[in-house]
């Protein structure tokens, strides 16, 4: 077995060591019971690298790879081009295969670069202080949610319409256990979020108001209004991004009023990965901090007086506090957080900013040309790189018909929401610097062909 | 107040002693091959770019709704060859499993295959969107589909969830799917009962799904204490969490016993998989009666750590807990077709489902990785894996029990790793100081200080990918180590002299938070 | 004034119905360098062995308890601003709070100074 280096002659001579007959004898605290006395039935035996490799390809030949088609999705995972670099970069084993730094002086590499990556993430989302990373935006927005309650000691928490269903999904789940009262509905397909309804929803029991921002629909709610609102109330506003290359065009929370901002990293330097791994936000209020869950990185000095990294306010953590840590997460999205770093220290100001640009230019060409096709009506007023088409036909069923003819048209919302078939019609589009003009063409002719 | 016992407590150097090594110092404060290396903020410029993108027209459309970001934020970038240059230099201040043994107990810091890497960057694993119509993402749901029958048949239980993104994510879910079942039955409960020498991800994740936690004590030889647990059993107990292969290193023995009890009061064993590479392919927890198990695919199968993540945390549940499983998960159709079941179709498929924890299917990346490291190893290849690294820890402890104290060396053969305290160090030497001294030799320590319940713990996995030659040259250098801690050599707490860095000031660091650069305090 | 222990290392001095309560010498020693704490608000209800105050190093949490049941008239900010204070001076000026004994007669069974010595060279 390629992987195992020990030899029968090495296994003797340990064992001689031990003082054990057999390796099975060091099992002889297992009761006898449990024991397997030989293989598992119904497994295959070992394979050559090659094998593996062959099987895992016809595995993967079996999908439609983003770059090989018209490709249009987004709804929380983006599709940009990561440059060579960064996947060469975290393949170093010395990224790759390290732990967590908990021996800071052998781990100045990991530990400078979660610096740095908190560093960007704080400026990109203009707050105070951002952690090493969470899972994903998912889980990262619930971890705002218990937040919120732990600051503001109150229970209700308002969640605008735009926020991702999903996300919605995974409150309600932890809700359902923890007491929370949610007050959310579904969205409706108009042109802009209805930001005042939500600001006449915040009372005085509200805990937080969360906002994704752009929104699930690619529209961009009043951040400022709702903050002023929230905070008039005392209530907190958690702001969630799932596309953090929209910040190299619009204003970022931190700069509109959010107290708490949350996100989703994937789109940078990550890749879709059918979902996972991805790389959760976090970022807040210095005040804030140690109510903040997740691992920190800070700055101190060795004892020579050089400049160097530790993970510091650990405290807050499971490992030392157990039951009584701010949350039970025992991980960060290490190389997740390189990966978005990395492809951060390439674009740099001036590269997001060109990057935002042109998704922009080009999602702003496709809307206007995708809604120029017959049966098929722009909804947004206002977007980014994202934006909802109203098709006179279900959207669900036409995107099944244009994955038959090879072209990924975008996300309906019958996926997203299946207990609103009123907006069954929606279909929410991402464009990005990857999207092509044949591309949009090829989906406006499809869009055609299928609402016919 | 309860004073840390641990013995957990980090110290600066008094002053660095001339004898031992002043510092060399040099212009650029390189020493060789040891390169220092700035923050990107102070390289690089918010003009510089590594990507070329066109340059933004003026007068474009512009439908942002009048939020235009104006001010600059101040992100620095850099161009390619620097930004390569910056990371690999960076990289270089790492130890790594590719450098050497990474005996970290309870973390199983086994080979990273690079075959993994390879199929994991597949187009069709790494550049699909997780909201693709099913029919084009059938490789990628069979790959689930595929892991996931290997990870209900090693561990002989019923089901699995495939989505929790981390072991801590999977306790969560395991706990919730145990709440669940037990509201289902009319029946809720307030307790769940923790070992003292749990992870403490077990207490925090009981306190977060709404328990309270309750601890369990030890017996002396570092078992859990069936007959204060079966005591403690009643009505309000909703779950035990044992961690088996226990952080002791040693595997209980009581387990099926433990678990009919805990059946029998009307409560759910919550088993820790985190040391489930001790008994691979040997051992099925589903045989010893447990319920729920998070299996961590970073340590039994291979995943990178990549410096503290991403994990995943599939968990494999028993018939009782099944019917409660999160979304989104997968079903294979009559014709062979694979479904993924989201919230549309799930009162179809399981009603039960107590619902989503994340968006999304699940660690992908983490599934295809894994996927070709139980395929590379077989049945056989797997058993082997769990073979070896029970007699690599094995033979770490009994090369080094007569210099150390190993609480529970008398207990029978450890598991996978090997348990020491600090009783032999004379006064004034710590285990963090044998820790750094390890550093010094070119190894990455041990644990330390876990689990709770030994005084100055040692904690030592050497895995199943380490050679003899290398366990007796780790064994020949702590062996030097330990002989000086116990005759009380104080140069140990000046350790490490040898690394990028000496000991880090903590107490600073935690008193006066600097969590992100700001040039004021580039200083 | 009479200076009293717990076998939580605690210290309360009472003078009248008032008390002053820190953690003792021994215990931030354990402890090693303290980098937080955060003291209990003026008016807030403690029950004998509640939890009163958190002191952390920066590998361990520790709540400190309350000696005796009591409403607490006085935090100290100053040890909240330098947690070091309580490393450089325990059983002075890093004190933690006071407050208005409910029941003198559940100091009792305290230690005095001597009998909390020798508690301590037992530990060690």
């Amino acid at each position: 077995m390629r992987y195992l280096p020990l030899t029968d002659t090495d296994r003797s001579a340990m064992l001689d060591v031990v003082g054990a007959p057999s390796i099975e004898a060091l099992f002889s605290d297992v009761p006898e019971s449990a024991r397997l006395p030989g293989l598992i039935e119904g497994l295959p035996l070992h394979a050559s690298e090659m094998a593996v490799e062959r099987h895992m390809q016809r595995l993967s030949d079996r999908n439609i790879a983003a770059g090989s088609a018209p490709f249009f999705l987004g709804a929380g995972a983006y599709r940009h081009h990561v440059p060579s670099s960064v996947d060469h970069l975290i393949q170093r084993g010395e990224f790759l295969t390290a732990y967590t730094p908990y021996q800071p002086e052998i781990a100045q590499g990991t530990l400078q670069m979660l610096f740095e990556f908190q560093s960007q993430v704080a400026r990109l989302l203009e707050c105070e202080v951002a952690n090493a990373s969470m899972y994903d935006g998912s889980t990262a927005c619930w971890e705002a949610v218990v937040m919120a309650r732990r600051i503001t000691k109150r229970g209700k928490s308002l969640i605008s319409a735009g926020l991702h269903p999903h996300y919605v999904s995974t409150i309600n789940t932890m809700a359902g256990f923890t007491g929370d009262v949610i007050d959310y509905t579904a969205p409706v397909l108009d042109a802009a979020a209805d930001d005042e309804a939500l600001i006449a929803s915040i009372d005085d029991e509200t805990s937080c108001v969360v906002v994704q921002y752009p929104d699930i629909l690619g529209r961009l709610p009043d951040l400022a209004a709702i903050a002023e609102a929230a905070h008039s109330k005392g209530a907190l506003l958690i702001a969630v991004v799932t596309e953090p290359v929209a910040l190299g065009a619009i204003k970022s929370p931190g700069e509109l009023g959010a107290d708490i901002v949350v996100g989703e990293g994937q789109s940078l330097g990550v890749g879709l990965q059918f979902g996972g791994p991805y790389l959760g936000l976090f970022a807040t209020r210095e005040k804030y901090l140690r109510q903040m869950p997740g691992r920190l990185c800070g700055q101190t000095t060795d004892a020579e007086g050089k400049r160097g990294f530790v993970l510091t306010l650990s405290t807050r953590e499971q490992h030392i506090r157990r039951e009584k840590a701010t949350s039970n997460i025992c991980t960060n999205s290490g190389l997740c957080a390189l990966a978005f770093s990395i492809h951060m220290t390439l674009l740099g100001e001036a590269g997001l900013r060109a990057l935002a640009a042109e998704n922009h230019r080009l999602a702003c060409l496709a809307a206007d040309r995708l809604g120029a096709v017959p049966g098929v009506e722009l909804v947004n007023t206002s977007f980014f790189n994202e934006f909802t088409l109203k098709l006179s036909g279900n959207a669900s069923a036409a995107v099944k018909a244009l994955a038959d003819r090879q072209i990924l048209a975008g996300v309906s919302l019958g996926r997203l929401y299946p207990d609103a078939p009123d907006i069954g019609g929606g279909l929410i589009v991402a464009v990005t610097e990857t999207t092509t003009l044949e591309d949009i063409e090829a989906l406006a002719a499809g869009l055609q062909e299928v609402l016919a | 107040m309860k004073v840390n016992p641990t013995g957990w407590n980090p110290t600066m150097p008094e002053e660095i002693a001339n004898d031992a090594g002043a510092p060399l110092t040099t212009i650029t404060g390189n020493r060789g091959l040891m390169l220092e290396e700035a923050l990107i903020f102070e390289i690089g410029t918010t003009e510089t770019t590594g990507v070329d993108l066109p340059a933004p027209a003026a007068g474009a459309p512009n439908r942002l709704g009048g939020l235009d970001r104006a001010e600059s934020f101040g992100l620095p970038g850099l161009s390619e060859p620097e930004t390569v240059r910056h990371y690999t230099r960076l990289s270089r201040q790492n130890y790594a499993i590719d450098c050497g043994i990474f005996p970290l107990g309870s973390c199983t810091m086994k080979h990273n295959p690079r075959l993994n890497e390879k199929v994991a960057r597949m187009p069709g694993f790494g550049d699909v969107h997780p909201l693709q119509p099913e029919s084009t993402v059938q490789g990628a749901l069979a790959v689930i589909d595929e892991l996931a029958e290997w990870l209900v048949t090693l561990t002989g239980m019923d089901a699995v969830a495939m989505s929790p993104k981390a072991g801590a994510h999977g306790e969560l879910c395991g706990i919730l799917c145990i709440r669940a079942a037990l509201e289902a039955r009319g029946d809720p409960r307030e307790v769940v009962l923790v070992p003292e020498s749990a992870h403490g991800t077990n207490p925090a994740t009981a306190a977060f799904a709404g328990y309270r936690v309750e601890g369990i004590p030890a017996t002396a030889e570092g078992r859990v204490d069936f007959e204060a647990l079966k005591a403690r059993l009643g009505p309000d107990v909703a779950a035990v969490m044992i961690t088996n292969p226990n952080t002791c290193g040693l595997f209980e023995r009581d387990m099926k016993a433990i678990s009919d009890a805990v059946h029998a009061a009307g409560a759910f064993v919550y088993c820790d998989g985190a040391n489930f590479n001790a008994i691979v392919g040997r051992v099925r927890p589903g045989d010893l009666g447990v319920d729920a198990m998070h299996i961590n695919l970073h340590k039994t199968f291979s995943t990178p750590h990549g410096g503290g993540g991403p994990g995943s945390g599939p968990v494999v549940l028993s018939a009782a807990l099944a019917p409660y499983a999160p979304l989104p998960f997968t079903v294979k159709q009559a014709d062979g077709t694979i479904s993924l079941i989201e919230e549309a179709d799930v009162a179809d498929h399981l009603p039960g489902s107590f619902g989503r924890m994340s968006a999304f299917s699940g660690q992908m990346g983490m599934f295809t990785r894994a996927l070709a490291y139980i395929l590379s190893h077989g049945a056989d290849g797997l058993r082997q894996v769990s073979g070896d690294a029970v007699l690599n820890a094995n033979y770490m402890l009994r090369s080094l029990e007569d210099l150390l104290d190993a609480p529970f060396g008398a207990s029978g053969p450890c598991m996978h790793e090997a348990l020491f305290s600090d009783a032999s160090f004379a006064k004034g030497v710590s285990t963090l100081d044998v820790a750094k001294g390890l550093i010094d030799e070119g190894f990455h320590p041990m644990t330390m200080y876990f689990p709770l319940v030994v005084h100055g713990a040692m904690l030592i996995e050497p895995t199943e990918c380490e050679s003899k030659a290398t366990l007796d040259q780790f064994i020949a250098a702590f062996r030097g180590i330990v002989e000086r801690a116990n005759a009380g050599d104080l140069g140990l707490t000046q350790a490490p002299l040898l690394a990028p860095r000496r000991r880090m000031d903590e107490a600073t660091a935690a008193r006066k938070p600097r969590l992100a650069w700001s040039p004021e305090a580039a200083a | 004034m009479t200076r009293y222990f717990t076998e939580e290392h605690e210290w309360i001095e009472v003078e009248g119905d008032t008390a002053t309560i820190g953690i003792t010498d021994y215990a931030q020693g354990q402890l090693g360098d303290l980098v937080f704490a955060e003291v209990p608000k003026p008016g807030t209800s403690l029950a004998k062995g509640g939890d009163a105050a958190v002191v952390e190093s920066v590998k361990a949490a520790s709540d400190v308890y309350s000696p005796v049941t009591g409403t607490v008239t006085e935090g100290n900010p100053a040890i909240e601003e330098d947690p070091a204070l309580i490393n450089s001076d325990a059983e002075g000026e890093g004190w933690f709070f006071k407050l208005t004994i409910a029941d003198p007669a559940e100091l009792d069974g305290l230690m005095d100074e001597a009998a909390y010595k020798e508690y301590v060279a037992g530990l060690d």
